[in-house]
């Protein structure tokens, strides 16, 4: 992390706004705007599991949440202001209990994943069985299988009647990953986001320096919520439907997926992940001859096996050996002071 | 009087489908702490195994108990020898890449077989006790089941190769100064394991209509009932099958088949947050 806090505010609104200006060119908004979103998505457990150690197999509990809370909200409400600001307080709320009772109970790596992984079953076996009419919250009915259609989407805040939708939500949605891009950076930036990374890198070393580990972690697992749920808003409102599918083990499987093929402890990486790979989806779900996740999988076997950092560690270690500026490496070191002994003797 | 014969059945039942399902993993991911998260496709593989075995005309038992097991288990060699064998002890990077053999698998099955529902109807007829009917196959289940953990007990425990693979598990170090070879032997346990749960996806194979994704139903089951069970192979998966079973039973017929699972789920939970080492990490500790 060089450089500072304003530098990085200006190179995310330079890099946000050529991309906002070019991408449309290439690929329709309508499209951008899902990329971007699962770009978010991955940029959410890129932050917890990246950056804090915390591998979380049910991200998409908090982004189903997210999706579920806007639509059932919104439904309610009649506008959308208030349901988008739900729709990230419900998922961060539900992170902090669930987080409080694993970190608390000290449970680590695999139990934490399959305690997330279960949370997220229960969910979507309990959304799944909630056909039935007795299901309502509101003036919402949770339809099960079916989801939730026709609910308001998203409108300019204080005038329901002003729907923001086609190139302009495509412009809303660049706009909020930037903001959200720069909010994880600065939050990196700080001395929370710096004893977060201590924390992934020695718990116990940290806890003996005083820091209380299990709050810190239950704190930035919310904050991963808490984007995964901004995301989840943010597709409902893409796809005008919320179905239980938002909760599978599939879908959590890919944003795990984006955040290796990316790279993790970047922040670029997962968005990077998430969005190509989500476009490969696109583009492979037009071609009958091979199955779709076939080569999903293929992918991340490969992955594994050969480019465990991720795509964006690789280019850039690439990029510090050909153009880079060398910091001067330990070898350089050890020759100047060579050079410096002889010179002084 | 019918009924608690027929909620007896039913629970002895779940138990044995429980340990079925999680026999396979208990040896991958218990001894050889290999996360394999393909697991329900290796089952579902065992179910197209079976099915594939019975169309052309082979006997239904053997393609349960021989043919499923042995394919699945070569299938599992192959894995191993490609993928797996350059992962061991790295815990995180087995998990993704097994997801990843996963979605590979599923992908497979739907190009081969095609995303539609196939089946075989159960071999041995069902009767009835009193009002209520029970499917005979249920026994033929359980059967197998108490046989499986008997096998495995004996295996482990009473023959040369199980103690091998024991000792190599715990220091394979020292299993290479003594002149065995720990990648032949994580080669070997690795293909017992799939070959276990090719049985297990044979065996439930004439109960469930098989499509490519079946698998995923089975994976959380049997990695909580695995985790739950903890460190010891054979008794942690006995206990935690049977608590698990019992409590998804008590709920299905207490309130609805939906609750029972997420009564499963929420126990385990529990569970985890009150033993995080797994039942056996405290009860029945050293034992196999």
């Amino acid at each position: 992390m060089q450089g500072s806090l304003s530098k990085d505010a200006i190179m995310v609104t330079i890099v946000t706004a050529i991309l906002i200006w070019i991408m449309p060119l290439i690929i329709s908004t309508y499209t951008l705007t899902v990329l971007i979103i699962y770009g978010m998505l991955g940029l959410s457990l890129g932050l917890i599991w990246g950056f804090g150690g915390i591998l979380c197999f049910g991200q998409a509990a908090f982004f189903g949440l997210g999706a579920y809370t806007y639509a059932i909200a919104a439904i309610n409400f009649g506008e959308s202001t208030i349901p988008m600001l739900l729709a990230v307080l419900v998922p961060a709320m539900f992170a902090a209990l669930l987080g409080a009772m694993m970190f608390y109970g000290r449970l680590t790596d695999v139990y934490l994943g399959v305690i997330t992984l279960v949370v997220t079953l229960i969910l979507f076996k309990f959304i799944n069985s909630t056909a039935g009419p007795q299901y309502v919250i509101g003036n919402a009915r949770l339809g099960g299988f079916n989801g939730i259609p026709g609910f308001q989407t998203l409108n300019i805040p204080g005038r329901p009647d002003d729907y923001i939708w086609g190139d302009s939500y495509f412009y809303v949605c660049a706009i909020l990953l930037a903001v959200v891009f720069f909010l994880v950076s600065a939050l990196l930036r700080s001395s929370f986001g710096r004893v977060a990374v201590g924390i992934r890198e020695n718990e116990t070393r940290m806890s003996l320096m005083g820091y209380d580990i299990r709050a810190r972690k239950t704190l930035l697992f919310c904050v991963g919520a808490a984007i995964a749920g901004l995301a989840g808003a943010l597709f409902a409102n893409w796809g005008e439907i919320v179905t239980p599918s938002l909760f599978s083990l599939g879908q959590s499987a890919e944003i795990i997926i984006w955040c290796i093929v990316g790279g993790l402890g970047t922040r670029l990486g997962p968005i990077i992940g998430a969005a190509g790979l989500a476009y490969l989806k696109f583009l492979l779900g037009q071609q009958m001859l091979i199955d779709n996740t076939l080569i999903t999988g293929l992918i991340l076997v490969l992955f594994v096996l050969f480019l465990p950092k991720g795509i964006v560690p690789a280019i850039s270690d690439m990029w510090k050996v050909s153009f880079g500026r060398r910091p001067l490496g330990r070898i350089h070191q050890q020759r100047r002071i060579r050079h410096r002994g002889r010179a002084n003797g | 009087m019918d009924l608690t014969v027929v909620i007896l059945v039913e629970m002895l039942y779940a138990v044995a489908s429980l340990v079925l399902i999680s026999a396979g993993l208990a040896v991958v991911f218990g001894m050889m702490k290999v996360i394999n998260l393909a697991h329900g496709e290796f089952m579902m593989m065992g179910g197209y195994a079976t099915i594939t075995a019975v169309n052309w005309g082979v006997n239904i038992f053997v393609a349960i108990l021989i043919i499923a097991p042995l394919v699945v288990g070569l299938i599992g060699l192959v894995v191993e020898r490609l993928v797996i064998r350059h992962l061991y002890g790295r815990l995180v990077d087995t998990m993704l890449a097994t997801w990843g053999l996963s979605l590979f698998f599923i992908g497979l099955a739907t190009m081969i077989f095609g995303n539609t529902t196939t089946g075989i109807s159960t071999p041995i007829p069902g009767f009835s006790v009193g009002n209520y009917q029970i499917n005979g196959y249920n026994f033929f289940i359980i059967v197998v089941a108490i046989f499986l953990l008997i096998g495995m007990f004996a295996v482990l425990k009473g023959t040369r190769a199980g103690l091998i693979a024991r000792g190599a598990m715990q220091r394979s170090d020292m299993a290479a100064a003594l002149g065995y070879s720990p990648d032949r032997i994580y080669m070997a346990t690795f293909f017992c394991g799939c070959a276990l749960s090719g049985l297990a996806g044979a065996v439930l194979a004439p109960l469930v209509g098989l499509v490519p994704t079946s698998g995923g139903a089975y994976i959380a089951k049997a990695f909580i009932t695995v985790i739950a069970g903890g460190p010891s192979l054979i008794a942690g998966l006995f206990s935690s099958a049977g608590l698990f079973g019992i409590v998804n039973q008590v709920f299905t017929f207490a309130i609805s088949p939906v609750i029972g699972e997420v009564a499963l789920l929420v126990a385990a939970v529990v569970l985890l947050r009150l033993l995080p080492q797994g039942i056996t990490g405290k009860i029945f500790k050293g034992k196999l």
